[in-house]
């Protein structure tokens, strides 16, 4: 094993070519006083370009805040995250916000489908929140849910579908705006092994997209195989980042455990 | 988003129809009884409208045109001599006892006018010439008395022009037939000549309920009435006095107005609490979602956008519903005159504007929930 853990001492200025998420330092409590609980305690991070990027590690380790910081949806207490590099802990409230609508897609553990709008309308969120207009935003949420396996049932209810199908909606939900970073949250916790690596070959292909990089939350090993690289935590740390062979003997080892 | 925000909304339907029912409800609460408290109030002044005159005179303790307290009949002759004054007459007003065909008592509001001018005469007769009340015994009815169910009791059919009754033991021949608004008292109006009125009211030792006068051409009402108040220590009013000094006694002397508030008041409160409690759960149950639409950039200012338009569409709806079936109410059940109703367009818009606050209250207590929403609830299984 061969873990390449990020350098603390990366100037925020100097962004490593092709890096598309970095983050140092970052520092997350929850609670105050005695309740004070410590998330990450000076977390670093780093996820490129093309790459599938998988956090992993056991529960209450951090990777849902680390994520939730990186995606600009939690602010951290200390450190600095960059996307793309846009140095993100600079900007103000509303202008995570809109770096956020314009840059990243969200797939969500439980689907967070809204259960009374049909299919194509959970799809074209995204693009409405952007600014398009209805019809040619629903007309590009048909064209992804087509590509999801999900034609011809664009007026169906998300209740309607299986766990599998509804994960597919909440992907082209995150694809339809062509975003660069795609983050998702234990992706496939709530579905089968078969459809947990039907849900990972669209991700996988989604990943390959020149410029984008997705970022999943897991502890589900059966996936590992599809990362480019895994960032493996620990008591609100990263404590190893592992690419290459480092990668195949740590899904060996994994497995195997 | 907003398209969507409304099909959030239509989607869950029982939370729709709960704020909806609730809206609704208060709508109709607040402009039904208003309705009917508007028409309260005007039965109060009907007499106003019934007995058409410029100045209305009284004596000095009277604050409202229901009420009575006798005057001498030299107080005719003290007002006919005030400057400004064309013409004042006497007017008798009393409720007086009928006695129908079938022997049964009811009830009347006996109206005596001045018999060479006729002043204080119905606005519209119906049937008959108001000239024939100079005729001994003649009366002129109101379509009230002439139901069958009133002075028509014993006929089998309500009363016409020829038919007699008693007043006091003596003979009322109907001579005419006139429309007047209902008394807030409900008591049918019976006009007769003022020394025929007289003749019917039990004897006592002033008779003179009120006199009527008309300024002369070109003066001002008001100024005449202040003149004659002056010179003869008598209360006169204006039409638009009497009514003003009227409703103020109802609001201080009668509960009527307090129990209509506080109904009207309780119709805002029960739409703030139902509204409030059922848009505040819908908020709540959306919350994942909200949350999630946030994380994907959703503003506060599009979220609390979307949550108003929620809000207030479900109002405008319920207080169609509400106001319709307001309408509804006037049209059917209170087209007998009982309850009154009177349907102010004001107070439509006024109840329109106090179903949009409470939406906007409603929706409110969801905006400050989703302001403070981090919006990485939804990473949180």
């Amino acid at each position: 094993m061969n873990p390449t853990v990020p350098s603390s001492k990366t100037s925020p200025q100097a962004q490593p070519v092709g890096q598309a998420v970095g983050a140092r330092g970052i520092v997350k409590a929850f609670g105050v006083g005695d309740a004070r609980t410590l998330a990450l305690k000076g977390a670093d991070f780093e996820a490129r370009e093309g790459e599938l990027h998988l956090i992993v590690g056991p529960s209450g380790c951090g990777k849902t805040t680390l994520l939730s910081v990186l995606a600009g949806t939690l602010a951290s207490d200390q450190g600095e995250v960059h996307l793309f590099g846009t140095r993100l802990t600079g900007l103000s409230t509303s202008e995570v916000t809109r770096f956020r609508c314009r840059n990243i897609g969200f797939i969500f553990q439980q689907f967070n489908l809204i259960p009374t709008l049909s299919l194509v309308e959970n799809v074209s969120v995204p693009l409405l929140l952007n600014g398009a207009g209805r019809r040619e935003a629903e007309a590009k949420a048909a064209e992804r849910l087509q590509q999801v396996g999900l034609g011809g049932r664009e007026r169906q209810l998300p209740t309607q579908l299986s766990g599998g199908q509804q994960q597919r909606v909440a992907i082209a939900r995150a694809l339809v705006h062509e975003p660069r970073l795609v983050i998702c949250d234990e992706p496939t916790s709530a579905l089968d092994s078969v459809t947990g690596h039907q849900i990972m070959d669209l991700l996988s292909g989604a990943a390959q997209a020149p410029g984008r990089c997705v970022l999943i939350v897991t502890h589900d090993p059966r996936v590992y195989g599809y990362a480019d690289r895994i960032s493996e935590m620990e008591d609100g740390r990263v404590t190893g980042v592992h690419a290459g062979e480092s990668l195949s003997s740590f899904i060996h080892s994994e497995n195997r455990s | 988003m907003f398209l969507l925000a409304l099909k959030m909304l239509l989607g869950d339907r029982a939370k729709y129809w709960m704020l909806v029912g609730g809206l609704a409800f208060s709508s109709l609460l607040m402009t039904q009884q208003y309705s009917v408290f508007q028409g309260l109030l005007s039965w109060t002044t009907s007499h106003m409208r019934n007995m058409r005159a410029s100045i209305w005179i009284v004596e000095a303790r009277v604050d409202q045109v229901n009420e009575t307290k006798a005057m001498r009949d030299t107080d005719v002759n003290r007002v006919r001599s005030v400057e400004g004054v064309d013409f004042a007459v006497p007017l008798f007003q009393g409720v007086l006892k009928a006695r129908a065909q079938d022997g049964s008592d009811k009830m009347i509001q006996m109206i005596g006018l001045h018999s060479g001018t006729l002043y204080g005469r119905p606005p519209r007769m119906i049937a008959g010439d108001i000239t024939q009340l100079r005729l001994p015994n003649a009366v002129i009815i109101d379509t009230v008395a002439a139901e069958v169910n009133r002075l028509g009791a014993g006929m089998g059919r309500p009363l016409r022009i020829g038919d007699a009754f008693e007043i006091n033991d003596r003979e009322a021949r109907v001579v005419g037939i006139c429309e007047t608004e209902r008394h807030f008292f409900g008591y049918p109006y019976v006009f007769s000549s003022y020394d025929q009125a007289l003749q019917y009211a039990p004897r006592q030792r002033k008779m003179l309920s009120m006199i009527l006068a008309e300024p002369k051409p070109g003066l001002n009402e008001a100024d005449v009435a202040q003149r004659i108040m002056k010179e003869t220590g008598l209360r006169a009013f204006t039409v638009p006095q009497l009514e003003k000094s009227t409703l103020k006694w109802v609001w201080a002397n009668t509960g009527i107005p307090i129990s209509f508030l506080t109904t009207i008041i309780l119709g805002f409160v029960v739409g703030v609490a139902v509204c409030g409690q059922t848009f505040y759960s819908f908020v709540l149950e959306n919350l994942r979602n909200l949350g999630a639409l946030k994380a994907m950039g959703a503003s506060n200012m599009l979220l609390a956008g979307m949550l108003l338009l929620q809000s207030m569409t479900v109002g405008l709806i319920g207080f169609g519903i509400g106001i319709g079936m307001t309408a509804l109410f006037g049209l059917t059940i209170a087209k007998s005159g009982q309850p009154p109703f009177l349907m102010d367009a004001a107070f439509v818009f006024e109840a329109l504007a106090a179903v949009l606050l409470i939406c906007a209250l409603a929706a409110l207590f969801g905006i400050r929930r989703v302001a403070k929403l981090e919006p990485a609830i939804v990473f949180r299984g």
